[in-house]
């Protein structure tokens, strides 16, 4: 069963189209990824699914609703979670308050509460604390909990992100770049945590990803775009294997890989 | 050399008030100060003080918007008007109690906050503070026009209230009004501050977009602060119409809004100790210098530019990281 239905979204920006007809779909518990060659229209494809961009037409299906005219805050309380392809954290904040902010949509107390700490109040506060520290324990930065998020090494400042997108409890992960900037260990790290998160977690995945191995390793299915079309769609062989895609990334293909 | 002991002295402070123990020491010392103090004040010392405090609450007030919530407000003014003006025409005009008048006033300050925050909280910084001027003009000029409030002239003769059948109108009464309305006002800027509500100011005020993919409502969360802030102006404006008997419009102009920002802003925004020592400062300086005369205002301007050129982050240091 399809998770998330992508129908026939187009995008323009004052009459350039920059999303042309894209229609691909995620099953439940899937790793699945959408690759193109440079300004193909990926991150755009991202910000219409997390309610940032308001596609002209089509539809998108995400859990048997659809989501196309909502919010982004709609979006994540229905189950959508993302990163960003460059680190958007609560810098002077703590790790911990940084991951805090995703149960947010998924608690209700307001200022009353707050000034008179009722009850209810309490058990939420520690029920947020609880909920965030696991997030980070998965994520292995627990013990930099109190760490100001902006002094953290690049690749921490990425996991406190995976673990902020967590504590909102998604079902779908929409990962934009997470390879981006990290060495050759931390990939493989990364790779480590993605199977993990979903096989773990049972949490589905959709990722977008400039470096080629990752993807082949770690994708079931595979998306390609280009100039905000689908060129081609399959598994890893399938899709290394297709003209298109090779005529798509021709002269780039070897920096790529 | 003497700024930078200055501002280590400043930081140690802070430092060793990062326990709460420690802390709890310094409040209670510092509320019974507060509450003898009167024992030892003549008239003079405890109106200025009073005005502190009520300054105290105004800024606290201005806080949760601008220290919080990231908004610069340049109309903060209005909401305490709407709140003078609420309890001065159901006293005077129509012979209400002032006590029934206080729900009435945070009533119409949270109201009018809605008003203006609703529509324009989709703005970004600049054009909300452009907005927000406005905002503090409209209701002046209102209550400059309309016969209710009394025109140009303003409202006079607002009873003074009884508290247990005492009336409160000396000095000293309206000096501990203040007093606990400011504790008050501490109270809950701090249990704010600390709660589910205080961390999404923060985010919204860190990245807006980041905190709207962790699944917090950008509009509503502005809003919440916006209303929360104009209820403390209302509060205020409902007391400071009662202890003067009489408001004009001229009370609330623009610069009563920026003088109150520059309150916050002085003391470091978003920090509540900061934010009342910006509050006295404010209150302070020019009574203290007053024997400068025409000249104080002058001096009381180039002390604040030397504050902010080298404390950009108000005089209250940043927490430790």
């Amino acid at each position: 069963m399809a998770l998330l239905e992508v129908e026939d979204m187009v995008l323009s920006f004052s009459g350039l189209e920059v999303i042309r007809k894209l229609g691909f779909s995620v099953e439940t518990g899937t790793i699945a990824s959408l690759i193109g060659p440079n300004g193909a229209g990926k991150t755009s494809v991202f910000n219409c699914l997390t309610g940032f961009y308001r596609p002209d037409s089509g539809q998108i299906t995400f859990n048997k609703r659809s989501i196309r005219r909502l919010k982004p805050h709609k979006i994540t309380q229905a189950g959508m979670a993302r990163t960003f392809q460059n680190l958007r954290l609560f810098k002077s904040m703590t790790v911990l308050e940084n991951v805090m902010s995703g149960m947010h949509c998924r608690t209700s107390v307001g200022a009353m509460g707050a000034v008179f700490h009722t009850q209810s109040q309490r058990r939420e506060e520690e029920l947020i604390r609880l909920v965030s520290e696991e997030c980070l324990s998965f994520v292995g930065l627990l013990d930099k909990k109190d760490r100001h998020a902006g002094n953290l090494p690049y690749g921490d400042q990425r996991r406190v992100e995976w673990a902020r997108a967590l504590a909102t409890k998604p079902k779908l992960l929409l990962l934009d770049e997470p390879a981006a900037g990290l060495n050759h260990d931390e990939k493989q790290e990364l790779i480590e945590l993605i199977l993990h998160i979903r096989n773990e977690l049972g949490i589905t995945i959709l990722l977008i990803e400039h470096d080629m191995g990752l993807v082949m390793k770690v994708s079931e299915k595979i998306t390609v775009i280009d100039y905000g079309k689908k060129i081609a769609e399959g598994s890893a062989e399938e899709v290394q294997n297709n003209p298109k895609v090779i005529e798509a990334y021709l002269g780039s293909e070897d920096e790529a890989l | 050399m003497n700024t930078s002991s200055n501002t280590s002295m400043v930081a140690n402070i802070a430092n060793w008030l990062q326990h709460q123990h420690n802390r709890l020491v310094v409040l209670l010392v510092m509320a019974a100060l507060a509450m003898f103090f009167p024992l030892i004040a003549n008239n003079y010392m405890l109106e200025v003080l009073t005005n502190a405090w009520f300054y105290t609450i105004l800024c606290l007030g201005l806080n949760i918007v601008v220290g919080y919530a990231g908004l610069l407000d340049l109309g903060y003014a209005a909401f305490f008007a709407v709140g003078a003006y609420t309890t001065g025409i159901l006293t005077s005009q129509f012979g209400v109690n002032f006590w029934l008048t206080i729900p009435a006033a945070v009533f119409c300050s949270m109201v009018a906050g809605i008003i203006i925050g609703g529509p324009t909280l989709r703005l970004r910084s600049d054009y909300l503070a452009i907005v927000t001027l406005g905002f503090g003009e409209i209701v002046r000029i209102i209550a400059r026009n309309l016969e209710i409030t009394g025109g140009a002239s303003g409202l006079i003769g607002i009873d003074r209230p009884y508290f247990f059948g005492i009336e409160l109108s000396q000095g000293i009464h309206f000096y501990y009004v203040f007093l606990i309305l400011a504790i008050i006002a501490c109270f809950v800027s701090y249990r704010l501050q600390n709660s589910r509500l205080g961390r999404a100011w923060q985010y919204v005020r860190e990245d807006e977009d980041a905190a709207e993919a962790m699944g917090i409502n950008r509009v509503g969360v502005k809003l919440y602060a916006y209303v929360i802030g104009a209820m403390f102006g209302g509060v205020a404006g409902a007391f400071f119409a009662v202890k003067m008997t009489a408001i004009s419009p001229e009370t609330f102009t623009f610069s009563q809004s920026v003088l109150i920002l520059l309150g916050v802003v002085l003391g470091g925004m978003g920090k509540i100790p900061g934010v009342i020592i910006g509050a006295f400062a404010l209150v302070l300086f020019p009574e203290v210098f007053r024997d400068l005369g025409s000249m104080r205002m002058l001096v009381f301007a180039i002390v604040m530019l030397v504050i902010m050129l080298y404390r950009p982050e108000g005089i209250w240091p940043r927490g430790k990281s």
